[in-house]
């Protein structure tokens, strides 16, 4: 922004800075010229959303402009009556709103999931959303999207977060399955692209054994089905006796893993897939025995990779570590600001339980 | 490196015993010679070496990364190696690393150019480290920190600075290695003191390659003999005149054990009850231990005469120094109660009246201040038993009463049995203290009791500003049935008013709320709580549905006992630790 206030009056008029065009408000990230916020926090009338996950995609908006698994994502989570008109784009597609354009490109998060880059006359703003630039068999890789001002994501914006081979942490996980074939193993993960990233990679893995699901995931991996990723054979643990889970993979939500729905299984070791687990405080927190070092966030370097490779002058750091991240790219010489936008969490602390499964004890 | 890391990460996560147990074994069965050798000797503490200071450690992390993202990340991570593990920078490039850093003093050019290093093995941090001049140690760890991944580098500095904290005991670590060849861990406790690292033939005997070794050690340790918890039914079938009764003193169990070398050498040392050698703890007591022989006793410590209470005694445990402040101030005392071995001649075969008269003598001959006979009570009938133990200074206990926690009863013809013979020995504790006291949080257990509330924070009332008020006075996690867990479980979930993290806050108003009948064996002054009191072994004895919290006790019935049970006990700072509590629990 340095740039632009010293510039003259006259380049002023002509140049359009990046806050004219997107800027945060309560509601969220708001585009004035285009008439439409991104992932916002509370109903509005136009919304762009990057993905399903319940933190950015709300229910309650007058119109949605998201690709269609995300439209789909949200459909299943709130039912058909979430929005009042949607629209689907698909990536590359670009849309032109009041002289302002909307293009989708992947962003390696979960399945639909997207950086939007919005752009004004001369500037071209990315809001990535939550990205990741690992590989994921279960989406559409991440597209490195070059702009002038990234507004990048901050989950892991700390260097302690590296979040390594996925597929080792997978092979800790068969390895504990092969040590302990008495016990059950209980995998929490996001039920949203967590838990089916997590089934792909048991599968890369050569584990072709039934792999259970908690009910709160049924839905979202029956969708993924839907869209031709293969996930072999998942069986619902509802009704399973407990002698027959010894020697089983179960995924759940995060929050089932310390219920009482785990008293169903044979000395459960209970495992968590996530990037926290990177911090062996987070994981001592949750009690988890077997912690699994897998993200659907870039980790830092991944982050600081990315920024840099978009050739953005000015970052924008939001939910997360912004401090850090904001400090980095000072460092590197980018412009960089936190966006003070809230709202923005964890997927599964804003997702409780369908009171079915935690009734049934 | 990477498999003693993956193990010690998983261990550390791991709060079975029998699954620690498990993953302990399985390391032993894939690894081979010598890094299971020193990985034993690592979870046992046997290796020695000069630790880096955490100063060395924060000085490499500084040359390699922004101050400012150190110390946002060392804030959120909040533990000095685990930061370093995990932002330690990956090496610039392996051609620059090749060149810059060679791998070991002596051997530049081994590595061709462009080859990554692979990982160091355990054997090789572990003798290098033995060898290591204190200015080579930075260059050396920041080359291991390179060729490492994070967890790898975690426990590398784990291992450099002794700071393991897994929750692993040297006994657990033995008994997991014994596992390997399906052998009693007493078995390896006798032979351990005659065992170095890496143990290669304590591990061809596990392996059926070999013959067992043969300990050589002149100060072995001697599996222990322990009583079982006498309870009332047990007197009908017991004749009085069948046992010999002594006091049951609150201290630690040991055996001290004294013997000449090869060359002739006297040599004594001091084992705990699992057989840990602690000698380097108490410094003070081993010119006492100068006649040949192994001694089963307690250690307490004596000032002018007088035994005194556990919460003294703990100031000289589990310490790594033991300044000539703490020896001046500690005094260290062994009470004797059994000899297993005099001289050269195992004891152990004769009946427990005749090594009764053997110690007897043995303690005469030491005639040593630091070393006294534990009395025998002279009883006739159960019933007399019952008042000695009930008033331990009128029955010959005298001053040092304070400190009998109940009386042991020992028959006449006990052999020294391993282990837990039955109706030889029992143990009779005094009765516990008992309060009501009302439930106020409760948290999660771990491992099988993740998804039940199973610790409980418990409070008794007192005058606050706005009338009476509750007050927590401790912590207890054990003492109910299965069945009552269930309930209070139950309990908890209904009767949740808040929720914060982990925590749920109980209801407990004066006609709401549950109370519990807290057992506990004493009361210590604590700064550490609010109520300023702390607990010894506090176990819910009974869940009271039947008493309104109103009815709960008070604060000044706890005041008034601590006056009573303790006028000369010092603060208790620290909080008993884990390893003590064990050593006292099951003692």
């Amino acid at each position: 922004m340095g740039e632009t206030r010293t510039g003259l009056v006259v380049d002023y008029i002509i140049q359009m800075r990046p806050q004219d065009i997107l800027m945060p408000v309560a509601a969220g990230l708001c585009c004035k010229p285009g008439g439409f916020h991104i992932d916002p926090v509370r109903p509005v009338e136009r919304a762009v959303i990057t993905h399903g996950h319940s933190d950015h995609a709300r229910s309650g908006h007058g119109a949605v402009l998201a690709t269609q698994e995300t439209l789909d994502i949200m459909r299943l989570r709130y039912g058909d009556n979430f929005a009042g008109a949607t629209q689907a784009v698909s990536y590359g597609e670009e849309i032109r709103l009041n002289g302002i354009s909307i293009k989708f490109h992947p962003a390696g998060h979960v399945l639909g999931s997207a950086q939007v880059a919005v752009s004004g006359k001369d500037i071209c703003i990315v809001a990535s959303g939550d990205y990741k630039n690992a590989p994921d068999p279960t989406c559409a890789p991440f597209e490195l999207v070059p702009c002038d001002v990234f507004i990048t994501e901050a989950t892991f914006g700390l260097p302690v977060f590296r979040h390594g081979n996925a597929a080792d942490e997978i092979k800790k996980l068969l390895g504990s399955v092969a040590l302990f074939p008495e016990r059950a193993h209980l995998v929490g993960a996001y039920s949203l692209g967590k838990a089916q990233r997590v089934i792909a990679l048991l599968r890369a893995a050569g584990y072709d054994a039934p792999i259970y699901l908690h009910g709160a995931m049924e839905k979202i991996t029956l969708y993924y089905e839907s869209r031709g990723i293969v996930l072999g054979e998942l069986r619902p643990v509802r009704g399973m006796k407990k002698a027959d889970l010894a020697g089983t993979i179960t995924l759940a939500p995060p929050s089932a893993t310390s219920d009482i729905w785990t008293r169903r299984f044979p000395d459960p070791v209970t495992a968590f897939a996530s990037g926290w687990m990177r911090v062996r405080a987070r994981a001592r927190q949750r009690g988890v025995e077997l912690p699994l070092v897998i993200s659907d966030h870039a980790d830092w370097d991944g982050l600081t990779a990315t920024i840099e490779a978009t050739g953005a002058g000015e970052v924008w750091v939001t939910h997360g570590q912004e401090d850090a991240l904001v400090h980095w790219c000072k460092a590197k010489g980018l412009a960089a600001r936190p966006l003070d936008l809230v709202g923005y969490g964890e997927e599964d602390d804003s997702d409780p339980l369908p009171a079915a499964e935690d009734a049934q004890a | 490196m990477n498999r003693f890391a993956e193990l010690l990460d998983r261990l550390a996560y791991e709060p079975g015993r029998n699954n620690k147990l498990r993953l302990l074994t399985a390391y032993f069965r894939d690894v081979e010679d010598p890094d299971r050798g020193y990985a034993l000797a690592a979870l046992t503490g046997a290796l020695s070496f000069k630790h880096a200071k955490p100063g060395l450690i924060r000085d490499l992390i500084a040359a390699r990364t922004d101050p400012v993202l150190f110390a946002f990340s060392y804030d959120y991570v909040g533990d000095l190696s685990e930061t370093v593990a995990l932002m330690w920078p990956k090496t610039p490039s392996h051609a620059q690393s090749a060149q810059l850093l060679p791998r070991k003093v002596g051997d530049v050019g081994e590595h061709a150019i462009g080859h990554n290093n692979p990982p160091p093995t355990l054997t090789e941090v572990v003798t290098t480290l033995r060898m290591l001049g204190k200015t080579e140690l930075p260059k050396q760890l920041s080359r291991w920190l390179d060729e490492l991944d994070e967890t790898g580098r975690w426990a590398l500095l784990k291992l450099v600075t002794g700071a393991m904290r897994i929750g692993i005991s040297a006994r657990l670590a033995k008994t997991a290695a014994a596992d390997l060849g399906g052998k009693d861990p007493h078995e390896i406790e006798l032979m351990w003191p005659g065992l170095t690292p890496p143990y290669p033939d304590l591990f061809a005997w596990l392996e059926g390659r070999a013959d067992k070794p043969v300990n050589l050690d002149p100060a072995p340790f001697r599996p222990v003999m322990l009583a079982h918890a006498i309870e009332d039914t047990d007197f009908v079938n017991l004749d009085p005149a069948d046992y010999i009764a002594e006091w049951k003193w609150d201290g630690i169990r040991v055996q001290a054990v004294s013997g000449r070398d090869t060359r002739g050498h006297q040599l004594a040392r001091l084992y705990s009850r699992s057989g840990e050698d602690i000698t380097k703890s108490f410094p003070d007591l081993l010119p006492s231990l100068h006649l040949a022989g192994a001694i089963d006793g307690e250690l307490l410590v004596m000032r002018e005469g007088r035994v005194q209470s556990f919460n003294v005694l703990q100031q000289r445990l589990n310490r790594k120094v033991v300044s000539p402040k703490l020896m001046k101030d500690y005094p260290i005392h062994l009470r004797a109660y059994d000899l297993l071995g005099d001289g050269e001649t195992d004891l152990r075969t004769l009946p427990f009246a005749e090594r009764r008269e053997r110690l007897e003598r043995f303690v005469t001959k030491l005639d040593d201040p630091r070393i006294d006979l534990s009395p025998t009570i002279a009883f006739d009938s159960w019933d007399a038993l019952t008042a000695a133990r009930r008033d331990p200074a009128a029955a010959g206990a005298g001053e040092d009463a304070e400190a009998v926690e109940g009386v042991m009863l020992k028959r006449r013809d006990a052999l020294y049995l391993p282990g837990r013979p039955k109706g030889q020995w029992w143990k009779w504790k005094r009765d516990p203290h008992i309060i009501d006291a009302v439930l106020m949080y409760a948290q999660r257990g771990h491992g099988k009791r993740s998804s039940y509330y199973s610790d409980y924070t418990f409070g008794v009332w007192t005058s606050g500003e706005s009338g009476d008020e509750l007050v927590p006075v401790g912590k207890a996690y054990f003492g109910f049935t299965d069945e009552e867990l269930l309930q209070i479980d139950r309990f908890v979930r209904r009767n949740t008013v808040e929720k914060f993290g982990p925590v749920r806050h109980v209801v407990h108003e004066p006609d709401q709320g549950l109370v519990l009948e807290v057992a506990f064996e004493g009361l210590a002054r604590s700064t550490r709580h609010k109520s300023g009191i702390a607990m010894r072994f506090p176990r819910v004895s009974r869940l009271r549905w039947d008493k309104p919290p109103r009815e709960a006790d008070r604060l000044e019935t706890l005041e008034r006992l601590l006056k009573a049970d303790a006028s000369h006990t010092p603060t208790l700072s620290t909080e008993m630790d884990a390893d003590s509590r064990q050593e006292k629990a099951s003692g």
